[in-house]
């Protein structure tokens, strides 16, 4: 079992990047490795709870519980989150927030980083 | 575990995407991330701007006259001054017409810095890129 780090920095809706690094998530998991997320850039559209479901649109709430349910540690960018008006109490339970020194010090321990830019 | 060396890629030009700015951002929270690690533990990040990334690099912006934001020039002085090494792309400079003189290289307006900007060749940020724990593209 190793240890994987994300750094996820697409927006929600636009691509199917964030999509994928769910996905990929959600495999590294099932596989039995620990899985760190850091959410940053537009990528903190994830930190707003209560988000609707519609076929059109991506969303990945519902996958993202389940996943910290299994143990993901899923930390987002505070200023990224604060300068696009998600505050503390918009963050779904369980969710963390941070600096980004929070990310890079996830890079020591990490086995393997994978660093999903954005748009 | 020790020093860790990372490797932030930069190929997005400026202002066109967050990416640029999020690059040196990150890059200078080294300066901080001990606070989430072990003693002696540390990331020893360099910052390289390759493609249109170059872009960034070009001294004389205007962001916070123009648009009241920050300039991705700011942000490279201040990784500068931090002891985050900037290095530039020789070729992909070549490629867009830019010369030295044109390339921001130092902090000294905001009151100086023991780095200044390394002009490499891409053979050299391939070996970086080789020799580094993790790389970071944006």
């Amino acid at each position: 079992m190793g240890e994987f780090t994300l750094g996820v920095f697409p927006s929600l809706v636009g691509s199917m990047s964030l999509d994928f690094s769910f996905k990929l998530a959600e495999a590294a998991i099932a596989k039995g490795h620990k899985v760190n997320m850091w959410l940053s850039g537009n990528a903190v559209m994830m930190a707003k709870k209560g988000q609707k479901a519609f076929k059109d649109y991506s969303h990945n709430e519902k996958l993202m519980k389940e996943l910290m349910g299994k143990g993901m540690e899923v930390t987002v960018c505070e200023a990224c989150a604060e300068a696009r008006g998600y505050h503390k109490e918009d963050v779904p339970e369980g969710m963390k927030r941070a600096s980004m020194d929070w990310y890079l010090a996830k890079t020591v321990k990490t086995d393997k980083l994978l660093h999903i830019g954005g748009e | 575990m020790g020093a860790v060396k990372l490797l932030f890629v930069v190929q997005r030009p400026p202002y066109k995407s967050e990416n640029p700015r999020l690059a040196l951002t990150h890059a200078i929270a080294s300066q901080t991330a001990e606070i989430y690690m072990d003693d002696g533990d540390s990331v020893v990040p360099t910052v390289v701007f390759v493609g249109d990334g170059v872009l960034n690099m070009v001294k004389g912006q205007q962001a916070m006259k123009i648009y009241g934001v920050t300039s991705t020039e700011s942000h490279i002085k201040s990784s500068l001054q931090v002891d985050v090494p900037i290095w530039i792309c020789k070729e992909d400079m070549e490629r867009l017409g830019l010369k030295e003189d044109q390339i921001i290289t130092d902090a000294e307006d905001i009151g100086g810095a023991d780095l200044t900007t390394k002009f490499v060749s891409f053979a050299d940020i391939q070996k970086e890129m080789e020799a580094v724990k993790h790389l970071l593209f944006f």
